[in-house]
């Protein structure tokens, strides 16, 4: 009981702050908005020109990838506020508060988990312009997948975050981490035919099993499917539950 | 059980090779405001961590309310409030969204939350911002709001790491007697660390602390008894002159200051003056007399003062950190 009131309060910190950030709840629309409209406009186009059709269609193919970016971007930037938060104090103001390290690491996540899904289902305004089909019983399978899957971009932050002191490290994760992470999901490309060492690669990817979930609830089985919905869903958990064991155990460890 | 509500016993703490905290021991008692008093770097901040369960020691043996550091973490928590030398505070939200955040974390009755909240804001005068976000606050509030907070649970002891550092003199005073008032109607044990000798006159008793080492434990006034001597500070038209007489006449060792100042101590500086004015062979041109502080308590036991001390590279990072963020 005394354990969940501290969960909630600190979730509620991480929802609270999103909302009050209209900047940066509108500014986050940019990026997703420019892949859609700019790059997969362009690569529709490139793709009737060099063969075989089938450019609406890869506007659709690319939706649930571009959700699945947003989500990325999000939850994990919202898993880096940690360092902030250890750079400004206020994380030793709740280190030093009888609330257990586990569940301070999973008000984190949750809260940021969820301002990523509701980042994530923002982009589904975009689906009118660019006649993507959805329904509301796609939207509503949808949900559960975003928040599955920014669970799990969170849990590798908030672990990465644990044991980064300052901010100088995140631009080497977002380059090395987060970047090859996106582009070795299926957002962009479909996985298959690949060369061995990146068909590695995206076995290890924890998004690729969200994007592939997300593709599958809201476009059915018309593009390739790497795995059936419910073998996402079990990894992710696995990935969730073994991540944030060992973000509780690095933030247990006193200096 | 003796009243010691904090016991230390041979604590050690290194950093790599640095030792920070080098065997030190004292006692806190119940209901006490117990200072700790030394310059930047002495290990001040590191003692209070380790007590608060944020630090781990190398050895020795620290106690809470009998509970100890390193077995009972989480009863330590419970029953203690800090406010830490740098800001700790979150500034996207407003005054009362910080303690309602402190208040669920420290499990406060849900019922009692509000009317807490009230209570302490009052205490500190902060009832009527409130509601405004904590990034418009000046420094002073900000740290009124960060001792309110650490008092909503109620806490057994309350540490303040250098609560007043980088703060006007006015508000400075505030704090002091809010600190006070605290103590008097709270009845709670205050811990508070220092380098203002100003400040340290407010606790019951000190420990002055250099290079990691308690170099002196006792109260304000018996420490200052141990130097117990009124300092004479005196300029002159031929300081040199002066000085011999002085030193060969009157038997004091003197020191000459930079700013070419003659310093001394006498037994009595109210009975010595007029005697020295009058039979003084050169033209003084200022005299000063004033009671020993713990400065000249501090300089007495290191040979160097307390404020001059060198501040390292990190601690002035932090101060500039804790400007930019404050004002
Ligand atoms: N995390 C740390 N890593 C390495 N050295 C540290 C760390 N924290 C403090 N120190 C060193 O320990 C000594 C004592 O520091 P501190 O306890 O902050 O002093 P004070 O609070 O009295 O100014 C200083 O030399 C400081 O540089
Ligand atoms: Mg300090």
């Amino acid at each position: 009981m005394k354990e969940l009131a501290g969960i909630y309060i600190i979730w509620l910190r991480d929802v609270k702050k999103f909302f009050r950030d209209k900047p940066r709840i509108i500014g986050s629309l940019a990026q997703p908005a420019i892949f859609l409209f700019i790059l997969g406009s362009g690569l529709a186009i490139s793709f009737q020109v060099f063969g075989g059709g089938g450019g609406k269609d890869y506007l659709e193919f690319m939706f649930p990838g571009i959700i699945g970016m947003t989500i990325l971007f999000t939850s994990f930037f919202s898993a880096m506020s940690i360092i902030w938060d250890r750079e400004f104090g206020f994380l030793k103001e709740v280190l030093v508060s009888p609330l257990s390290r586990a569940s301070i690491v999973i008000g984190k996540n949750l809260g940021g988990s969820t301002v990523a899904m509701i980042q994530g289902s923002i982009i589904l305004i975009f689906s009118p312009i660019l006649k993507i089909p959805i329904t509301v019983v796609s939207i509503l399978k949808l949900l559960p997948i975003m928040f599955l899957t920014a669970m799990v971009i969170s849990s590798l932050g908030i672990t990465l975050a644990a044991r980064l002191k300052t901010m100088q490290g995140f631009q080497v994760l977002t380059n090395f981490i987060l970047m090859p992470m996106f582009f070795l999901s299926g957002a962009l490309f479909p996985l298959v035919d690949l060369p061995k060492w990146m068909a590695y690669l995206v076995i290890i990817n924890p998004l690729s099993y969200g994007i592939d979930a997300m593709r599958t609830v809201m476009l059915g089985n018309s593009y390739p499917q790497l795995h059936p919905l419910y073998i996402n869903v079990i990894v992710l958990s696995a990935i969730i539950i073994v991540i944030t064991f060992i973000g509780i155990l690095l933030f247990n460890k006193q200096e | 059980m003796s009243n010691n509500i904090i016991e230390v016993k041979n604590l050690v703490k290194k950093f790599n090779n640095i030792t920070a905290v080098d065997n030190i021991s004292f006692s806190v008692k119940e209901g006490e405001i117990f200072g700790f008093l030394g310059p930047n770097g002495a290990g001040k901040t590191t003692t209070i961590n380790i007590i608060c369960t944020l630090l781990s020691l190398n050895s020795g043996d620290v106690t809470l309310c009998g509970y100890n550091v390193l077995k009972d973490k989480n009863k330590i928590r419970n029953c203690i409030g800090l406010v830490f030398q740098d800001p700790s505070l979150d500034d996207r939200l407003t005054a009362m969204e910080n303690l309602n955040f402190h208040s669920l974390l420290y499990n406060v009755p849900r019922k009692l939350i509000k009317k807490r909240c009230e209570e302490v804001l009052e205490t500190v005068d902060l009832t009527n911002r409130k509601n405004d976000l904590v990034r418009t606050f000046s420094g002073g509030m900000r740290r009124r709001l960060e001792i309110a907070r650490g008092l909503i649970h109620y806490p057994k002891i309350l540490f303040l790491d250098e609560p007043t550092i980088g703060l006007d003199p006015q508000t400075r005073h505030k704090i002091w007697d809010y600190i006070i008032k605290l103590k008097k109607n709270q009845n709670i044990t205050i811990f508070l660390t220092t380098h203002y000798i100003e400040e340290s006159e407010i606790c019951n008793r000190i420990a002055i602390i250099d290079r990691g080492k308690i170099i002196a434990f006792d109260t304000p006034e018996a420490l200052k008894d141990m130097v117990g001597m009124d300092i004479i500070i005196i300029s002159s038209k031929d300081n040199n002159k002066l000085k011999f007489y002085i030193e060969k006449k009157l038997n004091k060792k003197v020191e000459i200051h930079e700013d070419d100042n003659i310093k001394f101590e006498v037994k009595n500086s109210s009975n010595f003056i007029p005697d020295f004015i009058k039979n003084c062979p050169v033209k003084i041109t200022s005299i000063n007399a004033r009671k020993s502080t713990l400065n000249d308590v501090f300089l007495n036991l290191t040979g160097r003062e307390i404020r001059e001390e060198y501040m390292n590279a990190k601690d002035n990072f932090k101060l500039k950190m804790r400007f930019r963020t404050r004002m």
